[in-house]
Parts: structure tokens; sequence; C-alpha cells
């Protein structure tokens, strides 16, 4: 039989586990980096010390995000126990409090993901470095500490979905509609144990920020992984960040395809993800809902990018007197650049308060948990049943800008709404 | 070497149920099963958790275990003291956590009540529910290994002594 060409994702798994493997193949690679956040490192660690072995060093990455700076004794106690394993080993790779942020974030800012890399992360949103060109894989806490001492995971290469997303995006549309489009057009299973790739001249117009979020919310669909063609924009992307070198890895032409989904992006719009599933998607112009809480963060979409298309909403505006605005920049060089940017500045004077990096209230963790009843449009990627807070709070997804724009109205509404009013 | 026949009285879970429900984030400030077990569904189904008597089984509908990647949702139904987790799909990360932590689950569609009785035969690769016999696919052989092993960590060390012994 001739075989076809391959797939990204069949590429770097051949590549990472020297084998000329296919999709269905079940294999061990060698992983370029394991991630481990503050909930999910501690159980590694403990994993990792029953091996008996020197740790990976180089190899391994942690980022406390999830309860940090500690929002009480237990998960204090939780951090403590990443931070002391840190410094018994000397790792080199740690992200302190001020130093660090979400750990997706800082993953792909401090230059760990690049193009044809494998990465595997105790977090299911590591499929984000997708946007750069990586294969990066969610997996267990317990696993992560089995490469902490061994370097290599167990894999089954997945099959791969394409979307070729093709045709102009409104200006309006951002990253999150099309990502929200794409799951409720898919379902929660959709991409279930596959790569999701994602091309076409509309995947090409957007910028690397809407790519990752793109990328991340594969998650919401089950996706193993996902995978958008490194090009030019990745390149400068990379550019100073990228702490090794890469290569610039793509499907081929005659790749076989689980399935190829084409999309018109000029039919996209802004969309929302009603309470209960992110595949349960209506239109920005057909959601009308008061709102208590608006809320703009996490390695979805808090960053510099999101932040400057709120703040080009809020600028001279006003929060809503019944809503409250919290925006939490998904990292420190992200808080940063937003107070040096006056970005800061303009949400507080529109009545919004601005936090320092955590994943805080994304998982409900504190920060912004929801009281029983409230209701919240947020620009994080989940909406599950309580996500947010109390088992009866609700959470909308969106994009930032929708979020902002929520805000300032009090209910959901289109941020072109909000801007004719000057 | 985990038991190969699993018998236990049924509890019925519907489609989709994700990592939240399963163990909400307020309580992820410990991974320890027992600590989790109370938590369990506390949410969707109050009253779960202390109902599960040791040896039940869970049987869910698809997608079960979606959301994020969080280890606990494992260790919760773990310390409840379930043995098995029957699903019609289960979401990736659940899946591999299930299997790298030694909690036998098996991907059939079956149709039982809620406190029948179902007794599964892990090596034949069958579900007896009332009158009636279901096949499942039983693991690929590297999965297997694991899964005899006990866990992720056993099978590691047992690799890693492996490789000491041959260098
Ligand atoms: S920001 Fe939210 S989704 Fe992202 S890693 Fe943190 S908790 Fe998870």
């Amino acid at each position: 039989m001739v075989q076809t060409g391959k797939t990204a994702v069949e590429k770097v798994f051949s590549k990472k586990s020297g084998r000329d493997v296919r999709a269905g193949s079940i294999i061990e690679a060698e992983v370029d980096y394991v991630m481990v956040n503050d909930i999910t490192g501690p159980p590694a660690m403990d994993a990792f010390s029953q091996l008996g072995v020197e740790p990976k060093k180089d190899k391994i990455v942690l980022i406390p995000d999830h309860f940090v700076p500690s929002k009480d004794i237990a998960s204090a106690t939780q951090s403590k126990k990443m931070r002391d394993f840190a410094w018994k080993y000397e790792m080199p790779n740690y992200f302190e409090v001020g130093r660090g942020g979400v750990c997706h974030q800082v993953m792909m800012e401090k230059g760990f993901a690049t193009p044809g890399a494998l990465i595997a992360g105790a977090d299911s949103h590591t499929c984000t470095y997708g946007g750069l060109g990586a294969i990066s894989v969610g997996i267990g806490s317990t696993e992560a500490g089995v490469i902490f001492g061994t370097g290599k995971m167990w894999f089954k290469v997945p099959e791969t979905v394409r979307f070729d997303i093709d045709g102009p995006l409104d200006e309006s549309v951002e990253g999150k509609d099309v990502i929200l489009s794409v799951i409720s057009r898919i379902g929660l299973e959709g991409g279930r144990y596959k790569c999701l790739e994602y091309r076409g001249s509309a995947i090409q117009q957007l910028g690397i920020s809407d790519r990752m979020t793109i990328a991340n919310m594969s998650s919401e669909a089950g996706a193993k992984c996902a995978f958008i063609p490194p090009d030019r924009k990745t390149e400068a992307y990379l550019e100073g960040r990228a702490r090794n070198s890469w290569e610039f890895m793509d499907s081929d032409m005659d790749a076989t395809y689980e399935q190829i989904i084409r999309i018109d992006a000029s039919e996209l719009e802004p969309v929302v993800s009603m309470p209960g599933s992110p595949a349960n998607v209506k239109p920005v112009s057909e959601v009308d809902s008061e709102i208590d809480q608006a809320y703009i963060g996490s390695c979805t979409n808090g960053r510099i990018e999101d932040i400057r298309r709120a703040a080009a909403v809020l600028k001279g505006r006003k929060v809503h007197p019944r809503t409250r605005l919290i925006v939490v920049p998904s990292s420190q060089q992200v808080f940063e650049d937003a107070v040096s940017e006056g970005l800061v500045k303009i949400i507080s004077e529109a009545g919004g308060y601005v936090s320092g990096p955590t994943c805080g209230a994304c998982l409900g963790g504190y920060m912004g948990v929801l009281g029983p009843g409230e209701k919240c449009i947020s620009s994080t990627n989940r909406n599950f049943l309580g996500r947010m807070g109390d088992k009866d709070s609700s959470v909308y997804l969106s994009n930032p800008s929708v979020v902002a724009a929520s805000a300032v109205a009090g209910r959901i509404i289109s941020p072109s709404e909000v801007l004719k009013v000057a | 070497m985990p038991e190969h026949r699993i018998r236990g009285k049924v509890w019925i879970l519907g489609d989709n149920v994700d990592t939240d429900q399963i163990i909400p984030a307020r309580y992820l400030v410990t991974a320890e099963p027992e600590k989790l077990a109370p938590h369990f569904m506390e949410n969707t189904i109050p009253g779960l958790a202390s109902s599960i008597s040791r040896g039940d089984i869970i049987v869910a509908g698809r997608n079960f275990g979606c959301g994020s990647s969080r280890e606990h949702a494992v260790r919760a139904i773990q310390g409840c003291g379930v043995s098995l987790v029957i699903a019609k799909s289960f979401a990736r990360i659940f899946f591999r956590n299930s299997i790298n932590l030694g909690l036998p689950v098996i991907e059939a569609d079956i149709s039982v009540v809620e406190g029948a009785e179902v007794s599964v035969d892990m090596e034949k690769g069958t579900i007896a529910h009332g009158p009636e016999t279901t096949k499942f696919e039983k693991y690929p052989e590297f999965l297997k290994k694991i899964v005899d092993s006990g866990s992720i960590i056993n099978y590691a060390k047992e690799e890693l002594l492996r490789q000491q012994s041959q260098s």
C-alpha cells in the first residue's frame, strides 16, 4: 500500500518516538517540557518521589497560578509544597508570584512553546501552544510526575480534524468567536481524542493572540491537541523569546484527515455561550440578559491584545452602577504592559477593578467568585454548572470586547451598540 | 495484579458529566481521595457520595469526565470506594488518569436501572447485567501493562529497573 503524507501531529510524534507513526498507534515519546501548576503539581511530586530517581530538571516547568497568591491556609500549604520542591532540586524553571502568571501564558511568553515541540502539561488547556505550531497535550498529575523522572510518556497518536476557515473576517469577530462557533458546530465531544487543525485565510489573518485563543478552547470540544500552521507572524512572536531552535512542521498536502470541515469566515459573528455548556452558542445580538459581574482574564482571553480591546470600549465610559468589572491580566508581563500602555488607568477610571495575574475566579477559586443567582459574562473558557461559584450562579462566555461592552450596559450587548453612544 | 472480576451495585449518571461536577474546584486544596470523596457530585446530586458503598459501580452516559485535567476527579471517585466506571464514552484526560491511577474504566453502552447488579469480567471483556451480556473492547496491549502493574508509577518503576539492569 502506498502511504500518504502525514499530518503535523503524526510528524511530531514520529520525531519524538523515533518511529514512523500514524494515527492510532500507541507510542512512548520523549517530551520537550512537562508543566504542572499549584493544583496538579503536588500530586505529581508525590508520584515522582516514588520513582527514586533524579528529576529531569531542564524539562520541568513549575508555574503556580490557580490559587496564588494563596487564598487560604490549605492552598498556601499546597503551593508551599511546590516551592519547597523547586528549591530542594534547584529547579531552573519555577515561576514565583510576581514573576509568572497563568501557566499557559507563561509557557508561550517565556519561549517554552515552539513549533514542532512536544509538550505535556498537567492542565487541560495545554493544547493552547498549538497556536504556535507546537503539539501540546493535557495530561494528569501522576503521569506528569513520571515524566519528571523519565522524560517520556505514552500517547496515542490522534487523528486530525481539519478546519478550513476561509474568507474575510468582520472586524468585530475575534478568535474567541471563531472557536465558540467551531465548538457549537461539533459539540463538546466533536474533537474528543483528536488533533484539531485550523487553516485558511481567516486564520492567517488573525494575530498570534487570537490563534492561541482558538487552540486553547479546542479543549472544550474534547481535543487532545490543536495545531495552527506556523508562519511569519509566529516567527515574529518567537523572535527573542524561543528557548530552543525550532522546526516549522506542517501537514503534508496528501495527509489523511479524519474529517475536513469548511467554514465560511464571512458568515461568522460575535457570539455568546449560554450558561451550562460552551457549545450552547448564540449570536450576541440575540442575547439580552442582565449581568452582575463582567470578567476579563484567563489563559483564553487575558492577554494584552484582549485588554487593549476592552480598554477601547471602556475609554471615556463608565461601568454600569449595578455591575462590577474585574480584569485579571494573564501574566506579570501582560500586567506591566497594561500599566505602561495606560490601559489600567482607563479601566480603573471606568470603575473597573484590575488585579495582578492569577487563575482566580476563572475556576471559581477566589477574587470574583459568584454568589447564588448571580450572572457573569466572562472571557474565560468554561461555563459548566457552578464553574465560577455557587451552583445557582451562571456564566456566559464571550470575547473581551463583548464583556467590556456588557459591563458598561449592565446587560449583554454588542460592542457596536455601546460604541455608538459617545 | 488487580481483580479481573468486578461485581457491584449500579449508580446511574448522565451525559457530559464534567469535572466541575465530579469535584468542584474549591476542594482542590488536597489530593487525598478520602478528603475529596465527600464532595463527589455534591452540586448536582447532593447526598450521592454518602450513599455509595465500597465496590459500587458507576454507569454513565457520553463524554464522562469532560472538562479539566484534575486527577482529583478520579481520586474522589476512588475515595468513594467505586470499583469501576462504565460509560458510553470518556473524556480523554479522565480516561488517561483512570488508567494511570488504576481505576478500571470500560467504554460500553448498557441499559441497566439504578440499584441493579452487574458483573464484569475484565479478561473476557464481558458485562453481565440481568439476563444480558454485553461485550466491550479490552485495553490495547500497552495500556494493559499499566493496568496490570496497578498504576503508571509501578509501571515506570519496573521500566526504570529494567533499564538499570540492562546498563
Ligand atoms: S485561567 Fe482558567 S482555564 Fe486557564 S489554566 Fe487557569 S483555571 Fe485553567
